[in-house]
């Protein structure tokens, strides 16, 4: 039987970067395939290749045994296959029906296929479960909606190869479940599934075969039941995964932040945080841990001065923060800094530096004002030897601090913007996803750089996705599901299962 | 290896040239077109603004003006801002300067009177500037579509205005003729070279700007703090930048540079306030700002090629009837549009030169 | 007030109202598919010299009309290419192309007709007012009489096409094919992409259909309103187009109300000129020529309605991952 999908040495470079080499193996037709590998192994590109978003810089994928050559998503459409992406393709103010015409209408006139493609929805949302009203406008969908209108999307497009791009990223655990039923009928339908995922946990539950990816090869091709989640996080890693990072032992000093009451509602009135509470003392580490978008983000751009709470206190070494009497945040983080809050941003390139500066233009980001000489412009010399000291401190890669910082990986930018951080020695430390899109060695030094910050007195919260990370670093575990505090425990009591019904809403306190 | 990024010599220097060129190239086209020969056009520009020294004093007469408008765009622009309103601010900051001068040019001397007159300006023009800069701010109103209403409000306004200080018994509709303290003292005393030109200290004021603007943009946090919100205005708010109030101050400041550009030509040329007198001045600003990088050399530059442009222009128009001034105005959009909307347009093609040439070397090696 | 007055008022209004309309749906194109359009200002000059003079050499408007349509797709499709493809600033490119049909349509009047930048007199050549039939029969009838013979009748080709256009923009925005995939393009051309829809070729689209439709707009200033082409003459119609966009929220009925709208105070000027008001009493013309432009800053200040634009509108559109 020839195999639905099969990759031959496709290798693809981005300027400097290869992001796939030499990729070979296949996929057998009706099967759930995994594809697992840390950030940056070359997953999402090599997928890209398959949906005809990007060329291939070499080699050849066959579908069906056939070579194609899949110039544009148009044509991959039109090969039966399908791809639900990371970030979802849907325009929000359009309704669900208009968002699966796109592109697929039917005709010059709307009105004409109109009526047969709603009633071909529902007929697809009743035999796959999908509880999806053809005529909700977008934008008032759940997360998890919007996820199974993707889905949606390609079944009526009559996909038979069906990609999903880190699908649970966004989804609670029981929404994850909901996927994976939904997912296991369509291999009874025949349909061959690719799942890109970097969880060992959903490759365990729900693939057939495993093909494991590292720094854009393939490094293994196993049978799921043949193997293990230690078998594949090595292979993923390459090395076995450090299990414990010293640390002095939990001795909480003075109490450094207080929330209390702490309330945010959008524009729309849509409450993101409701009555969060929590303490954090000096020489701590309190880990929110959480599914993205259930108000960490928010709770940490409060935290640090970037946005105002709707209502609720916060003091901060035994003062109340300052956000009252203000219309807006603009110019409030400035403000906390002083106060020593140091804050590592969770969109690094959105708000962290300025990609254009080099990294010394970006080692005084959000300190300009303290960095001048005495007839008040810029003390160069000063901030240049500052500059050398932090690069070497945390190793900064490569060594030269009028690169512009936009040219340096993921890894290193992060490095510059938490030694700018702990350079201010804040009293309070917020980091919002510590290690994204860095790489393995340097996701290990910068929690050695944490830890060291912790023993030194520092308290610090950060917010992450990786209960990994949160299980390295924290003393306590916040854990935090539809914008409330649904669990507060000491990272001796961390369990998986327990704390991923936390993060789907089951209050436990 | 492959290079991906183009190295600073080649955006800086290689990139702006192949812009401008493609520029006159298209205008020597047009040029043909209309029956003229497009070297002999430029033998007669050359000639009359650069290598004549009085065409040479009018041409730094008219970059004294454009300094201080490509000034007023440029710091805008810095800011993420796009300052279409440097005509009306500059007309506005005319009103200025005339007001503080017929209030005390009978009474005040002349080194006091012109600094007030200076203020007055800048400080009509800043007035010009504010409301667009605060409707930016604070209620997201485009700068670009609001600057341009402010131009044709202030044309408007200016009519309104200047036929209110026509004095008793003129026909010309301008302000009456200031007093002798008044006038902006001239540079031919010092220079004689230059001939019969109205070239006064207004030259010597933008160059001063431009050291000013250099220093405050690259040198301190203030500039630093322009530069962030103009690049990124997430990371500016997360780095603690008041960026309502930045955004307001900035088109504050661009709207005095703009005033001040009124400063040259009421004071030091014509010696009252007319109609129109910015003739275009606060447009060719953009096009300097796009040409000149925002630098303040490139701004410098691109200021005095503009008022080669003009002076030249105008002797060209008088030998040829069928290049009127206006092919100018047509010169300064091809600029804005190479210089500025297709500044990228040579990239790829230099990307391949570089690539090749170091591919060449390296089997050499 | 005399009925003479508000009778002329509407009428006026609707005759004013097409030079906005047709900028304004140019614009709504273009802003829709993702593509910022301030070089309407330049397109309508363009046009208005092409018609005007095309007109006038064959003493056909009709082949004067077609000149300006050529003229005005050609600019377009240079915005497009600088837009779209090249992914230059879109502000700028609007404001060069401005500028250099600003300084262009001068120099080539002066060189054609020297008759200091403006093309000569169109007299016959121009689009006269079509007379519906069954006026005269009507005319003794207060009110329907005038509301046949003189609003719904009695105005030019363009003015009519102009209001016709209005159900036709609106279907085809909301209900072709070619409608949804241009809304797409502006709000989340990424999800237009992976759907297998080509985003610069709906952007290119776009900028064709903007460019013809803006071009009646700068015909009609020529070969409808003055009869010749003036420097300068569009005097901001190009922006003020762009504001009706922001007040009808980028929805073609609602733009065409506030194209009437801005009629309206065209309309009203001219009767205030020279009429005593009570307190102020005669108002100085300068002062009454600001006002649409200032009611235009009102508008874009929020003061009159809350405004969304599509999304991806201004921003070049790069794959990304």
């Amino acid at each position: 039987m020839q195999p639905a999908v099969e990759f031959r040495n496709i290798s693809k470079a981005f300027g400097a970067v290869q992001a796939n080499a030499d990729v070979s193996f296949s996929i057998a037709g009706g099967s759930i395939h995994g594809v697992i590998g840390e950030n940056g192994a070359g997953k999402s590109t090599l997928m890209s290749i398959l949906y005809g978003y990007y060329n291939a810089d070499s080699g050849q994928v066959l579908i069906d045994g056939q070579p194609q050559d899949i110039r544009t998503s148009h044509e991959a459409i039109a090969l039966g296959i399908g791809m639900v992406h990371q970030h979802f393709m849907l325009v929000e103010n359009m309704t669900v029906l208009d968002n699966v015409m796109l592109g697929n209408e039917g005709g010059f006139k709307l009105a004409s296929q109109r009526g047969e493609v709603e009633a071909r929805l529902r007929e697809i949302c009743a035999r796959y479960r999908l509880e999806v009203d053809p005529l909700a406008t977008v934008h008032d969908l759940s997360v998890g909606a919007q996820q199974r209108v993707e889905i949606l999307k390609q079944i009526y497009r009559s996909a038979n190869i069906l990609i999903l791009d880190e699908p649970t990223a966004v989804l609670t655990a029981q929404e994850t479940a909901s996927l994976f039923e939904i997912l296991r009928l369509f291999k009874e339908q025949g349909k061959t599934i690719i799942l890109i995922t970097h969880k060992l946990q959903e490759i365990m539950d729900i693939t057939d075969e495993v093909t494991v990816m590292r720094a854009g090869r393939v490094v293994g091709a196993v049978q799921t039941r043949e193997t293990s989640k230690e078998q594949l996080a090595n292979m993923m890693v390459g090395r076995p995964l450090q299990s414990e990072l010293p640390r002095a032992p939990y001795n909480p000093g003075a109490e450094v932040l207080k929330v209390a009451n702490l309330q945010l509602q959008d524009a729309n009135g849509v409450k993101l945080l409701s009555d969060i509470d929590f303490t954090l003392r000096a020489g701590e580490v309190v880990a929110i841990a959480g599914v993205s978008g259930n108000g960490q983000s928010e709770l940490l751009e409060i935290l640090s001065g970037m946005r105002l709470p709707t209502s609720g206190s916060v003091d901060f070494l035994g003062q109340a923060l300052p956000y009252g009497g203000r219309a807006n945040a603009d110019g409030l983080p400035a403000t906390f800094r002083d106060l020593g809050i140091g804050h590592v941003p969770e969109d690094r390139l959105r708000d962290g530096v300025i990609k254009d500066f080099s990294v010394m233009q970006n080692t005084v980001f959000g300190y300009q004002d303290h960095v001048k000489n005495r007839w008040g412009l810029f003390d160069f010399k000063r901030i240049a030897q500052r500059c050398a000291q932090l690069m070497q401190t945390f190793d900064v890669r490569p060594n030269n601090p009028d690169l512009r910082i936009g040219l340096l990986s993921g890894g290193n930018q992060q490095k510059v913007v938490i030694a700018r951080e702990v350079a201010a020695k804040p009293k309070l430390m917020l980091i919002g996803q510590p290690t994204r899109g860095v790489d393995i060695g340097t996701i290990e030094s910068i929690h050695t750089q944490l830890l060291r910050l912790r023993d030194e007195g520092v308290a610090i919260l950060l917010s992450s996705v990786e209960l990994e990370e949160v299980r390295a670093l924290a003393d306590r575990i916040i854990v935090m599901s539809g914008g409330r505090i649904t669990g507060i425990l000491p990272v001796d009591e961390f369990d998986t299962t327990r704390i991923g019904l936390l993060m789907g809403g089951l209050h436990k306190s | 290896m492959k290079k991906t990024e183009l190295p600073r010599w080649a955006t800086g220097f290689v990139l702006p040239i192949l812009n401008l060129l493609s520029a006159l190239i298209v205008a020597g086209v047009v040029i043909h077109l209309l029956g003229e020969s497009p070297l002999d056009s430029l033998r007669i520009l050359i000639d009359s603004a650069i290598l004549d020294p009085e065409g040479l004093g009018y041409t730094l007469f008219y970059a004294s003006t454009f300094i201080f408008a490509g000034l007023a765009v440029s710091i805008a622009m810095q800011a993420g801002l796009f300052n279409i309103g440097a005509e009306g601010q500059m007309y506005v900051g005319g009103l200025g300067l005339t007001l503080a001068v017929l209030a005390f040019d009978a009474s005040l001397p002349g080194w006091l009177l012109i600094p007030m007159a200076m203020v007055g300006a800048a400080l009509f023009g800043a007035l010009w500037s504010f409301i667009p800069g605060y409707l930016q701010a604070k209620r997201g109103s485009h700068v670009v579509v609001t600057t341009i209403m402010f131009n044709f409000i202030a044309a408007s306004l200016m009519n309104y205005a200047i036929l209110k200080l026509i004095p008793e018994g003129q026909q010309n509709p301008a302000s009456r003729v200031f007093a002798d303290s008044a006038a902006l003292p001239l540079l031919n005393k010092v220079l004689p070279v230059f001939g019969d030109t109205p070239l006064n200290i207004s030259l010597l004021l933008a160059i001063a700007a431009l050291v000013i603007y250099g220093i405050a943009v690259w040198r301190s946090s203030w500039g630093y703090k322009l530069r962030a919100t103009g690049l990124n205005p997430h990371a500016a708010h997360y780095a603690g930048v008041k960026i309502s109030r930045t955004i307001i101050v900035t088109m504050l400041v661009s709207g005095a540079l703009a005033g001040l550009g009124a400063v040259n030509s009421v004071m030091g040329s014509t010696h009252y306030l007319s109609l129109n007198f910015p003739a275009g001045a606060g447009f060719v600003g953009i096009a300097i700002a796009l040409m000149g990088r925002q630098h303040p050399v490139g701004i410098f530059l691109s200021s005095v090629l503009f008022g080669a442009l003009i002076q030249g222009g105008f002797d060209l128009s008088l030998e040829k009837p069928n290049i009127p001034q206006e092919t100018f105005v047509f010169i300064q959009g091809l600029i804005i549009l190479f210089c500025g909307a297709m500044e990228n347009f040579y990239a790829p093609a230099i990307m391949k030169l570089l690539n090749l040439t170091r591919t060449s070397t390296t089997k050499e090696a | 007030m005399e009925d003479f007055h508000i009778a002329s008022i509407v009428i006026s209004t609707i005759r004013n109202a097409p030079v906005l309309m047709f900028a304004a749906m140019a614009g709504l194109f273009a802003e829709r598919s993702g593509v910022v359009d301030i070089g309407l200002e330049g397109k309508i000059l363009a046009s208005a010299f092409a018609s005007a003079s095309v007109a006038y050499a064959t003493q056909n408007p009709w082949l004067g009309i077609l000149a300006g349509v050529g003229v005005s797709v050609v600019l377009a499709m240079i915005q497009a290419f600088v837009s779209i493809t090249q992914k230059g600033n879109q502000l700028v490119c609007g404001i060069a192309i401005n500028i250099a049909m600003s300084g262009l349509t001068f120099v080539l009047a002066q060189f054609f007709f020297h008759e200091g930048g403006r093309t000569p007199d169109l007299r016959e050549a121009r689009l006269f007012d079509i007379v519906l039939p069954g006026t005269a029969a009507l005319d003794n009838i207060p009110f329907v009489g005038w509301l046949y013979g003189h609003v719904i009748g009695g105005q030019s080709a363009l003015v009519y096409l102009a209001f016709l256009l209005i159900p036709i923009v609106h279907w085809v925005i909301y209900h072709s094919r070619f409608g949804l995939r241009l809304r797409a393009c502006g709000e989340n051309p990424h999800a237009a992409d992976a759907a297998g829809v080509s985003v610069e070729r709906t952007r290119y689209l776009a900028m064709l259909v903007a460019g013809v439709l803006c071009s009646f707009s700068g015909a009609y200033l020529a070969i409808v309103q003055s009869g010749f082409f003036l420097r300068d003459m569009s005097a901001g119609a190009g922006y003020l187009a762009l504001t009706t966009l922001v007040f009808g929220n980028w929805r073609p009925l609602h733009t065409v109300l506030g194209c009437l709208m801005f009629g309206l105070f065209g309309a009203i000027q001219i009767q205030l000129e020279g009429v005593d008001l009570p307190v102020v009493g005669q108002v100085s013309g300068s002062l009454i020529q600001m006002i649409p432009y200032v009611v235009t800053v009102i508008v874009l200040a929020g003061f009159m309605a809350k405004s969304v634009a599509p999304k991806a509108a201004g921003k070049p559109f790069v794959k990304s991952r």
